[in-house]
C-alpha cells in the first residue's frame, strides 16, 4: 500500500479495494445472468410462436389417447394428459420404494458380509459390490430386461415356486389378496397394534430409566402387531381370501396361459427395472454400511464387553447407534439417487414419470412444461430428502462440549 | 551345601521350534478364516456353493461353449436345442462398428491418430515419475483437444479440403462415448472449481448463484438433463443458429457432472486449515495466487478419491445418450441386435457381456489407479 510523505495509509484507489470489487464482479454476474435470461426468453418465445405451441398448462386437460401398461389407478385412453403423468409420477414412487426396500436390504447384508471373519464370504462380497459398481447402470437394466426376463417361459408356459409364485414372459404373477365386507377391522386392529405398541415402548423405557427393569418390548410389539390383526381377521369370520392366477393349460393353444385380471401381475419391465436399481444401489449401500462400521472404535465393542453386555446386544445399542450417525447421510443420498435413475425406466418403456412425460412431450411439443414438471418433481424430492437429512443429522450429531 | 547345584545356567540358546502345523501355512489360515467355529464353516460352504453356482455357468457360458470364429449365424446357433454359448465371433465382425461407429471406412486413420495421441499423452501423464510434466499436461489439455478436434470434425480452410468432414451424426460407439466423457472430465474440472469456490466465497450474490446452480443439476437426473440439452436449448437460440447434437449433450453432461464436481472439491476446501489461508495471506499472496500455489493443490489432493468417483458415474453416464438417439458403445451394440445376419439367441447376451468388460476395464481401472495415486500423494503421517 502506497504511504503519503505523512506516514498515513493512502485511501485505497477504487481498483484496489476488496469490497468494492467485490460490488464490481457481483454486479457483472447480475447483468451477464440477466442478459443472458433475457436472450433465452425472447428467443424461446419467438420459436415456439414460429412453431404454434402455445405454452401454458392447458394441454394437462387435453385427452392423451395412449394407452399405459401399468397404472395403480384407473387409466385409459380417455384420460387427460395430466392424469397420464399422475399414472407416471405414481409409477416412479413405487419403483423408488421398492427399490430402496430391496436395496438396503441386500446392502446390508452385504456390507456385513464384507466385513466377515470367513474369507470366502468377505471374497464374495467384494466382488460383487467391485462388479456391480463399474458397470454401468443402464446396461444392467439392459441385461436384467432383454436378457434374463426374455429367457424365461413364454406365454403358455410358466415357473412356478411353491404353486403360488409364477414366472413367464409375461411377468410374475402373485395371489391376490381380496378384501370382503367387515375387512377393514383388520386395518383398523393394525392401527391400534401400532399405536398401542407405540405407547407401551414409551412406558418401557420410563419405567427402564426409572427402576432398571426391561420389558421385553420386542416380542411384545410382535405379538400386538401380528396377534390383532389375526385376531380381528378370525372375529370377523375370515373376511379375506387369496386370488390365485389361474393357468389354463388345456384347450386351443391360443387360449392356454394365464388368465388376464386374475391375481397380481407384476410386469416384467417393472421386475427388471426395481432388480437392476435395487442390485445397482446396494453395491453402494454396502460400502457406506462397512465404512459406517468400521468407523466404530473398536474400543467401544471393550468397553461394552467389559460393562457385562453380550454380543447381541454390543452390536444393538452400542455399535450400531454410532455407526447410523456416519452411515444415515450417505445411505439418504443413495435413496436419492435411486428415485433419480428410476427415471432410466424411459429406456424399456416402463411407464414413470419421464417414460410417460416423454410420450406426451412427443405428442404436444410442450418441451418446456413437461421439462419443467420433471425437474420440479425430482427438485422437490432432493430438496426434501436433504431437509430431512439436516434435521436427521443435527438430532443425532456428537454433541461435542 | 555349596556344592549343590542350586540352578541352572543354559549355555546355549534353546531350539527355535517351528510353530504348531495347525497355526501355519495353508492349513493354519484355513482353520482361522474358513473352519474356525461350525457356523464359520456353514457359510465357507454356503459361500462355495454361492460362488460355484455364478462361475461355472459364467465360464460355460463365456470360454466353454463360446463360439470363436465364423462368417454369420450359423456358426453361432446352439445345436441340438442346446442355449448355446457366447457368439464372439459377432464381435469380432462388429468391433470395428463397436470402436468407430458409422465413420468413414477412409477416414478411419484419423480416429487411430486421436486414439493414439490420447494414450501417448495420458501414460506419461499418469505415470507419477516420467518427466516434463508440464509440457505434457498442456499438450494433453490444450493442444491435444484442439488436433483432436480438427482430426475428427474435419478441416477446410478456404475452400480447400485438407480433411473431409465427418458429421458426428455418423461418430459411434466407443469414440463417442470416450469423447463424452474425456470432454466432460477435463471441462467440469474448472468448472466445478470455480464453483465450489463460487460457493464459498463471501460475495452474497455470487454465492447464492453458485448454490443455486449446484443444487439445481444435482437435484434432477441426468436422463432429464439430456432431454433438456437435445429439445430445449435449440429453443433458446435464435432463428437459423443450430447446434451440433453432440455438441447440446456435451454441454449437458459438462454442466451435470461440473455441479457434482463442485461438491467434492468443496469438502476439500472445507478440509483445509484455516492456518493455510492465513499463512498464504501473510506471505502478501492474492486471492488467486493462494488458490493456485497453497490451498487448491492441497484440497485437490484431499479429495482425489471423490474426483475419480464423479468421473467413474461420468464416464458410466454416457451410456444414457442413446436414450436422445445417440450411439455410443452401449448404443451401438443395442443397434446390431437388430440385423438379422447375427440374430441368434444368445446375442443378446455376449453383446452385453462385451460391453460389461469394456466398462469394466474402463472403470476399474480407473478406481485402482486411484487408489495408487492416493498412496503416492499421500505427503502426511499416516496413522
Amino acid at each position: 500500500m502506497e504511504q503519503d510523505s505523512a506516514g498515513a495509509p493512502a485511501r485505497a484507489s477504487l481498483l484496489n479495494d476488496p469490497k468494492a470489487r467485490g460490488l464490481f464482479y457481483q454486479l457483472v454476474l447480475i447483468v451477464a445472468l440477466v442478459t443472458l435470461g433475457y436472450v433465452i426468453v425472447t428467443n424461446t418465445i419467438a420459436n415456439l410462436e414460429r412453431q404454434n405451441i402455445a405454452s401454458g398448462w392447458g394441454f394437462l386437460e387435453n385427452t392423451a389417447g395412449f394407452g399405459i401398461i401399468q397404472s395403480l389407478f384407473p387409466y385409459s385412453e380417455t384420460s387427460s394428459y395430466g392424469t397420464a403423468l399422475l399414472v407416471g409420477l405414481f409409477n416412479t414412487i413405487l419403483v423408488a420404494v421398492v427399490g430402496i426396500f430391496f436395496a438396503t436390504i441386500f446392502g446390508f447384508v452385504i456390507g456385513i458380509a464384507r466385513l466377515s471373519n470367513n474369507w470366502v464370504i468377505s471374497r464374495l462380497a467384494y466382488c460383487y459390490v467391485e462388479l456391480v459398481r463399474n458397470v454401468p447402470l443402464l446396461l444392467q437394466i439392459f441385461f436384467w430386461y432383454f436378457a434374463v426376463l426374455r429367457a424365461v417361459p413364454g406365454k403358455r408356459e410358466k415357473w412356478s415356486l411353491f404353486d403360488t409364485i409364477h414366472l413367464n414372459i409375461g411377468g410374475l404373477r402373485l395371489p391376490k389378496p381380496i378384501w370382503e365386507p367387515g375387512s377393514h377391522m383388520i386395518g383398523i386392529a393394525l392401527i391400534v397394534a401400532i399405536i398401542a405398541s407405540i405407547v407401551i415402548s414409551r412406558w418401557a423405557h420410563k419405567r427402564q430409566d426409572a427402576t432398571g427393569q426391561q420389558f421385553p418390548m420386542f416380542w411384545t410389539a410382535v405379538g400386538l402387531i401380528v396377534g390383532l390383526p389375526v385376531l380381528a381377521y378370525l372375529v370377523m369370520g375370515m373376511p379375506m381370501y387369496w386370488e390365485h392366477p389361474n393357468f389354463v393349460e388345456t384347450g386351443p393353444i391360443l387360449r392356454r396361459g394365464f388368465e388376464l385380471n386374475v391375481g397380481i401381475n407384476v410386469i416384467p419391465e417393472f421386475l427388471a427395472l426395481t432388480a437392476a436399481l435395487a442390485i445397482y444401489t446396494a453395491a453402494f449401500i454396502a460400502e457406506i454400511v462397512r465404512a459406517g462400521i468400521q468407523a466404530v472404535s473398536h474400543g467401544q465393542t471393550e468397553a461394552a464387553h467389559a460393562l457385562g453386555l453380550r454380543n447381541g446386544p454390543t452390536l444393538r445399542l452400542v455399535v450400531i447407534p454410532q455407526a447410523m450417525r456416519v452411515i444415515i447421510p450417505p445411505l439418504t443420498s443413495q435413496y436419492l439417487n435411486l428415485t433419480k435413475n428410476s427415471s432410466l425406466a424411459v429406456a424399456i418403456a416402463f411407464p414413470d414419470l419421464v417414460s410417460v412425460g416423454g410420450t406426451v412431450l412427443n405428442q404436444t411439443g410442450q418441451a418446456i412444461e413437461i421439462i419443467g414438471i420433471w425437474m420440479g418433481v425430482y427438485l422437490s424430492l432432493s430438496l426434501l430428502t436433504s431437509a430431512f437429512m439436516n434435521w436427521y443429522n443435527q438430532r443425532m450429531a456428537l454433541v461435542e462440549r | 551345601m555349596s556344592d549343590t547345584k542350586m540352578f541352572q545356567i543354559r549355555t546355549e540358546e534353546a531350539p527355535l521350534l517351528p510353530a504348531p502345523v495347525s497355526t501355519t501355512g495353508v492349513i493354519g489360515w484355513m482353520r482361522q478364516n474358513l473352519f474356525s467355529s461350525i457356523s464359520n464353516t456353514i457359510l465357507t460352504v454356503v459361500g462355495i456353493l454361492i460362488a460355484y453356482s455364478i462361475v461355472a455357468p459364467f465360464v460355460q457360458f463365456a470360454l466353454v461353449d463360446a463360439v470363436w470364429n465364423g462368417e454369420n449365424r450359423e456358426a453361432c446357433l446352439p445345436q441340438d436345442g442346446a442355449h448355446g454359448g457366447a457368439c464372439w465371433a459377432y464381435v469380432k465382425a462388429y468391433l470395428p462398428q463397436f470402436i468407430y461407429g458409422r465413420y468413414p471406412t477412409d477416414e478411419i486413420w484419423r480416429v487411430n491418430i486421436v486414439y493414439a495421441l490420447f494414450v501417448l499423452l495420458l501414460v506419461p501423464l499418469a505415470w507419477p515419475s516420467a518427466p516434463f510434466k508440464r509440457t505434457n499436461a498442456i499438450l494433453f489439455l490444450v493442444v491435444f483437444p484442439i488436433v483432436a478436434y480438427f482430426l475428427l470434425t474435419g478441416l477446410v480452410i478456404g475452400g480447400s479440403v485438407i480433411l473431409p468432414i465427418v458429421e458426428t451424426a455418423r461418430w459411434g460407439g466407443l469414440l463417442v462415448t470416450l469423447v463424452i466423457a474425456v470432454t466432460g472430465i477435463v471441462a467440469s474440472l474448472p468448472l466445478g472449481i470455480a464453483l465450489a469456490l463460487g460457493r464459498r466465497s463471501k460475495m452474497p450474490i455470487i454465492k447464492m448463484v453458485s448454490i443455486i446452480f449446484i443444487e439445481f443439476w444435482r437435484g434432477v437426473p441426468l436422463i432429464t438433463v439430456l432431454f433438456m440439452s437435445s429439445v430445449m436449448l435449440p429453443l433458446f437460440l435464435p432463428e437459423g443458429v443450430t447446434f451440433d447434437k453432440l455438441l447440446r449433450v456435451l454441454i449437458g453432461v459438462t454442466l451435470f457432472s461440473a455441479a457434482y464436481m463442485a461438491e467434492v472439491v468443496r469438502g476439500g476446501l472445507q478440509a483445509i486449515p484455516k492456518g493455510q489461508y492465513e499463512g498464504a495471506m501473510a506471505l502478501g499472496l492474492r486471492f488467486w495466487p493462494m488458490m493456485y500455489l497453497i490451498i487448491l493443490p492441497q484440497a485437490l489432493k484431499l479429495v482425489i478419491p471423490g474426483i475419480v468417483n464423479t468421473f467413474i458415474g461420468l464416464f458410466k453416464d454416457t451410456t444414457l445418450v442413446l436414450i436422445v438417439g445417440m450411439f455410443d458403445l452401449l448404443g451401438q451394440i443395442q443397434s446390431s441386435f437388430t440385423d438379422p445376419t447375427w440374430s441368434t439367441p444368445s446375442q443378446g447376451h455376449t453383446g452385453y457381456l462385451f460391453a460389461a468388460i469394456v466398462f469394466f476395464i474402463f472403470c476399474f481401472g480407473m478406481s485402482r489407479y486411484s487408489i495408487f495415486m492416493e498412496n503416492k500423494l499421500h505427503t502426511g503421517h499416516k496413522r
